[in-house]
C-alpha cells in the first residue's frame, strides 16, 4: 500500500522553453533536453576570429562533415553535467577502494621487480596517450558547436585526464610516491623503439585540423583498438605472468570504455546515415588511420602477448565497424 | 622497487599527475601543435614557471562536484514541487531573471567553448588542465542556470527563448559582442579578458548583485545556484590572478601588451555591467545595495588594492577608471530610463519606481537622483496616469564598440552626452565615450565588422520592415506578453491572482494579442 501526499498543483503557462518546444512539443522536457539542445550561439557573430579569419566563431565548416542538424547526434547516456559527474563520482569511489586495497596489501610492491618494470614499460606510458586524447577532445569541444555533441567531448577530455592520473598512480605505488618510476616509464615513451610508432601517431593526431576527423581517429579508431588490446588482452597476459592484481587498478578503464563505445558508435552511425558524402569521407578516414593505429600497437603486442592477440582485436574492431557501415582495410572479414 | 629518493611534496605530486604526462614532441613541431601562441606578441620563456592556481585531480573533481550537484538538484526539485515561484517578493523581480537568462547564461556557454579551446591551445600542460576544468565548470553553470530558471519559465513570460534572443535582440548584442570580442581574440587576450578582467576584477559586480538579489527577494532556486557556484568561482578567480602574474613575469615586453588589454577589457566590462547597475537599483523589489555602493566596495576598494599590488610589474590602474568612478552616480538611472522607453522591444518589463523606491534612490544618490532623474520619472508617471505611457518609437544610435545606445554623459556634465565620432577609411563611426573610441582606434578592422542590431533592422536583415514585426517575428518576443509596461501585463495579473490582491479574472488575464 502506498500513501500519497496531496499537493497544490498550479497551472503553468507553458511546459518548457520555446527552443525545446520546437523540437519536442509543448510538454514537460527532461533535464537532458533542456540542458543540451539549441542553447549555443548560431548566428550574427560580431567579429571574425584573429586565429582563423576565413571562418566565423561557431562555424560549422570547421569539419568537412555536413549535417542538416548536428543535434541529431545525441548521447545515449543522456549525460548533462550533473548526471555526468554523479556517474563518475561513483566510478571513482570504486576505483579508490581498489587502489587503497592494493596499496594496503602491498599487492603491487611485492611483485617481482621484472614484472614491475613490465608495468612501467607497457602499461604506465599509456598515460601519455591519454594526455593526447585529453588535448584532442578538449580541442574538439572548442570547435564543434551543438550542445549535444560538444558536451560529450569535454566529458571525454576530462575522463582521459582522469585515466592518465590513474595510470600515473600505478607508478607512484611502485616507487613509493617518489616519482622515480614515472620518470623511468617516461623514458620508455620517449626513447624505447617499442613506443615510437604510437608516439608518432599521437603527435600526428595533435595536428589534425578537421574536428570530426579528429574525434573519429581518436575516439573510434585508436581507442577502438587500444582499449581492447591493452585492457583486455594485455590484462590477461599479465595474469599469466603472475600480475593478476593489476587488473583491479584498470577496472575503471574497462568500465569506462564499455560505456564510451555507446556514444561514439551512436555519433558515427548518425553521421554515416546522414549522407553518402559523409559515409565516403568517414570510410576514407578509416582507411587512412586504422592501419596507423594497428601499426602503432604492433610492437607492444609483439613484445608481450603476441601479434595474434592484436589481430584478434582488429577482427573484433572490424565487426564493430561493419555494424556502423564501415570497412576495415586490414581485415577482409 | 628500492629507491632512495624523497617522497614527493603535494605540489610536485600534482605536477606529476598533470604536466608530467606531457612531453617534448619530436615527430611534429611544437609550432604546428600549438600554432596560436605567438601571434599576439606575448613571450613565454618557461611554462614550467606556471604555478597551479588549484590542485584538483579528476577523481577529487568528480567527487566534490557530484556532491554539489546532488544537493542543488534536490533543491530545484523541491522548489518546483512546492511552487517556490510564489514565494518571491514580487513578480517584478522575475524581470531580473529574464535579463540574466537571456544576457548572462549564454555567456557561460561561450565561456565553456572559449576555455575548451584555450585548454587545447596552450603548450603548458598545467595551464591547459586549469582551463579545461574551467571549461567544464562553465558548462555546468549554463546548464544549472537553465534548470534553475526552468520553473520560472513555466509561470512567467519572457524567459522562453533566451538563446534565440541572445543572437538577435538589440540590447543583447551588448553581452554577445563582449564575449565574441574575447573569443575572436588570441588565447592570451582571451584569458586576460575573461579570467582576469571579468572573473577576477569585475565578477563581484556581476555575480553578487544577481545572487544576493535572489536571496533578498525570496528566490530559492537562483540563490542555491549561486551558493553552489561559489567554490567554482573561487577557482576561476585564482586562475585569473595566476594568469596575469605569470604573463607579466615571463617577459618585460609583455607588460605594455597586457596593460592595453587591461585598459580595454576594464572599459568593455564596465559598459557591460551598466545592465547590472539598472538591475540592482530598479529591478529588485527588495534592494541589496545601490550600484554606487557596490562599485565603491568591489571596484574602488578591492580593485584599488589589486592594482596597487600589480604596480611592481609596471602595471597601472585601467585608463578611464576615473570616468567609471564618476559614472557610478548616473549609469543605473540612465540605463533604466532607456529601457523604460524601449521596452516595446525587450523580453522584460519596465515600470516607474514606487514613491518609496524613489526615496531610497534619493538617499543612495544624494547628489544626482533628485536633480537629474526623479523629474524624469515624475514626468513619465504623469503621462502614464493620463493613459499616455511613453514609448520612444525612434530607434537609438548605438556605440560601435560596446553597442549600448549612446546614452552616457560627459564625466563632468550629466546633461551632455559623451558622444564621439571618428572617420575611418571614408566611413563614419560613433561611440558612447572616449573609452570605446580608444578601443576602436586600436583595432578598427575588428570593430567595423560589428553586427549592430539597429543598423541591421534598417538594412532589412531582421525579418521585418517595422519594429513590431522584427520584435515578434525575428526576436520571438510575444507582443503583449513578454514586452511593454509591467503594470497590467499578464505577469502582473497572474501575480495579483496568486496573492489574492484582486479577484482572479481569467478573461482579463488573457493577453490582448493571443491568437
Amino acid at each position: 500500500m502506498s500513501i500519497e501526499i496531496k499537493t497544490n498543483s498550479v497551472e503553468p503557462i507553458r511546459n518548457t522553453y520555446s527552443n525545446i518546444k520546437r523540437r519536442f512539443g509543448d510538454k514537460p522536457a527532461s533535464r537532458y533536453q533542456e540542458a543540451s539542445f539549441d542553447i549555443e550561439a548560431v548566428t550574427n557573430f560580431h567579429y571574425k576570429p584573429l586565429w582563423d579569419p576565413e571562418r566565423t566563431l561557431n562555424d560549422p565548416t570547421r569539419t568537412g562533415i555536413r549535417m542538416a542538424d548536428w543535434h541529431s547526434v545525441t548521447d545515449p547516456r543522456q549525460f548533462y553535467y550533473g548526471a555526468y559527474v554523479q556517474n563518475r563520482a561513483k566510478m571513482q569511489e570504486a576505483t579508490e577502494h581498489s587502489y587503497s586495497f592494493c596499496e594496503k596489501r602491498g599487492l603491487i610492491t611485492r611483485l617481482p621487480e621484472a614484472l614491475q618494470e613490465t608495468l612501467l614499460r607497457f602499461l604506465v606510458p599509456l598515460r601519455h596517450v591519454e594526455l593526447g586524447a585529453n588535448m584532442n577532445n578538449s580541442g574538439v569541444a572548442g570547435d564543434c558547436i551543438a550542445g549535444t555533441v560538444t558536451q560529450m567531448h569535454i566529458y571525454q577530455a576530462m575522463d582521459r585526464l582522469g585515466a592518465g592520473q590513474y595510470l600515473s598512480r600505478i607508478a607512484l605505488i611502485i616507487d613509493g610516491g617518489t616519482g622515480e618510476a614515472l620518470d623511468r616509464s617516461k623514458t620508455y615513451w620517449m626513447d624505447d623503439a617499442l613506443w615510437q610508432p604510437m608516439r608518432r601517431l599521437v603527435e600526428d593526431t595533435l595536428v589534425i585540423k578537421d574536428w570530426f576527423e579528429l574525434s573519429l581517429t581518436q575516439n573510434l579508431i585508436i581507442d577502438g583498438l587500444l582499449y581492447p588490446l591493452m585492457y583486455q588482452e594485455f590484462d590477461q597476459w599479465l595474469d599469466r605472468q603472475g600480475a593478476a592484481d593489476v587488473s583491479m587498478l584498470t577496472e575503471f578503464m574497462r568500465d569506462w570504455s564499455k560505456e564510451t563505445v555507446r556514444w561514439v558508435d551512436a555519433m558515427v552511425k548518425t553521421v554515416m546515415a546522414e549522407s553518402e558524402t559523409n559515409a565516403v569521407q568517414l570510410q576514407a578516414w578509416v582507411d587512412q588511420w586504422e592501419p596507423r593505429a594497428y601499426e602503432a600497437l604492433a610492437p607492444l603486442a609483439d613484445a608481450s602477448m603476441g601479434r595474434e592477440a592484436l589481430d584478434a582485436v582488429r577482427a573484433q574492431f572490424a565487426t564493430r565497424l561493419k555494424k556502423l557501415g564501415l570497412n576495415s582495410q586490414g581485415v577482409q572479414a | 622497487m628500492v629507491t632512495n629518493k624523497k617522497k614527493l611534496s603535494l605540489k610536485d605530486k600534482y605536477q606529476y599527475l598533470t604536466r608530467d604526462m606531457a612531453w617534448e614532441p619530436s615527430y611534429q613541431s611544437k609550432k604546428d601543435i600549438f600554432p596560436q601562441e605567438d601571434f599576439e606578441g606575448i613571450k613565454i620563456t618557461d611554462w614550467d614557471k606556471w604555478e597551479d592556481p588549484f590542485r584538483l585531480t579528476m577523481d577529487a573533481y568528480w567527487k566534490y562536484q557530484a556532491e554539489k550537484e546532488k544537493k542543488l538538484y534536490a533543491i530545484f526539485d523541491a522548489f518546483a514541487q512546492n511552487n517556490g515561484h510564489q514565494n518571491i517578493s514580487d513578480a517584478r523581480y522575475v524581470n531580473a531573471l529574464k535579463l540574466f537568462l537571456s544576457g548572462v547564461s549564454p555567456l557561460e556557454y561561450g565561456a565553456f567553448q572559449g576555455y575548451a579551446k584555450v585548454g587545447r591551445q596552450f603548450s603548458g600542460a598545467g595551464a591547459r588542465t586549469a582551463c579545461q576544468m574551467q571549461a567544464i565548470d562553465e558548462l555546468r553553470h549554463v546548464q544549472t542556470q537553465i534548470h534553475a530558471m526552468s520553473h520560472y519559465n513555466k509561470h512567467f513570460n519572457g524567459l522562453h527563448d533566451f538563446a534565440h534572443m541572445h543572437d538577435r535582440v538589440w540590447f543583447l548584442s551588448v553581452p554577445k559582442s563582449f564575449f565574441d570580442d574575447a573569443r575572436s581574440a588570441g588565447p592570451f587576450e582571451f584569458l586576460t579578458a575573461i579570467s582576469f578582467s571579468f572573473e577576477y576584477v569585475l565578477t563581484n559586480l556581476l555575480f553578487v548583485p544577481f545572487m544576493s538579489g535572489a536571496a533578498y527577494n525570496g528566490d530559492m532556486a537562483t540563490v542555491t545556484f549561486g551558493f553552489s557556484a561559489q567554490s567554482d568561482e573561487a577557482r576561476h578567480m585564482t586562475l585569473g590572478l595566476e594568469v596575469i602574474k605569470f604573463m607579466l613575469e615571463q617577459h618585460e615586453d609583455n607588460v605594455p601588451i597586457i596593460q592595453h588589454w587591461i585598459d580595454k577589457w576594464f572599459w568593455r566590462g564596465y559598459r557591460l555591467l551598466s545592465l547590472v547597475s539598472m538591475m540592482m537599483d530598479y529591478m529588485l523589489p527588495n534592494k541589496v545595495m545601490s550600484w554606487k555602493d557596490a562599485w565603491e566596495v568591489y571596484y574602488e576598494q578591492n580593485g584599488g588594492a589589486l592594482f596597487k599590488d600589480l604596480e611592481r610589474y609596471g602595471i597601472r590602474p585601467p585608463k578611464y577608471q576615473d570616468e567609471a568612478n564618476k559614472g557610478k552616480d548616473h549609469i543605473s538611472h540612465q540605463l533604466w530610463s532607456t529601457f523604460y522607453q524601449y521596452s516595446q522591444a525587450t523580453n522584460f518589463h519596465t515600470w516607474i519606481p514606487s514613491e518609496e523606491e524613489m526615496n531610497w534612490l534619493s538617499e543612495q544618490y544624494p547628489d544626482t537622483f533628485d536633480q537629474y532623474y526623479r523629474p524624469r520619472f515624475e514626468h513619465w508617471q504623469a503621462l502614464q496616469e493620463k493613459g499616455e505611457r511613453f514609448y520612444n518609437t525612434t530607434l537609438p544610435q548605438l556605440c560601435q564598440v560596446c553597442q549600448v545606445p549612446t546614452l552616457f554623459t560627459e564625466p563632468d556634465d550629466p546633461t551632455k552626452l559623451s558622444l564621439r565620432t571618428l572617420e575611418h577609411e571614408g566611413e563614419r563611426y560613433h561611440f558612447c565615450s572616449d573609452g570605446c573610441c580608444d578601443i576602436f582606434k586600436y583595432e578598427p578592422e575588428k570593430y567595423i565588422q560589428a553586427w549592430l542590431p539597429v543598423h541591421q533592422i534598417y538594412q532589412g536583415n531582421c525579418e521585418g520592415a517595422d519594429v513590431e514585426t522584427v520584435v515578434t517575428k525575428y526576436y520571438h518576443i510575444n507582443a503583449g506578453q513578454d514586452n511593454f509596461e509591467y503594470l497590467g501585463s499578464p505577469d502582473h495579473k497572474r501575480w495579483q491572482a496568486i496573492k489574492g490582491q484582486k479577484p482572479a479574472e481569467p478573461q482579463a488575464a488573457k493577453p490582448k494579442n493571443a491568437a
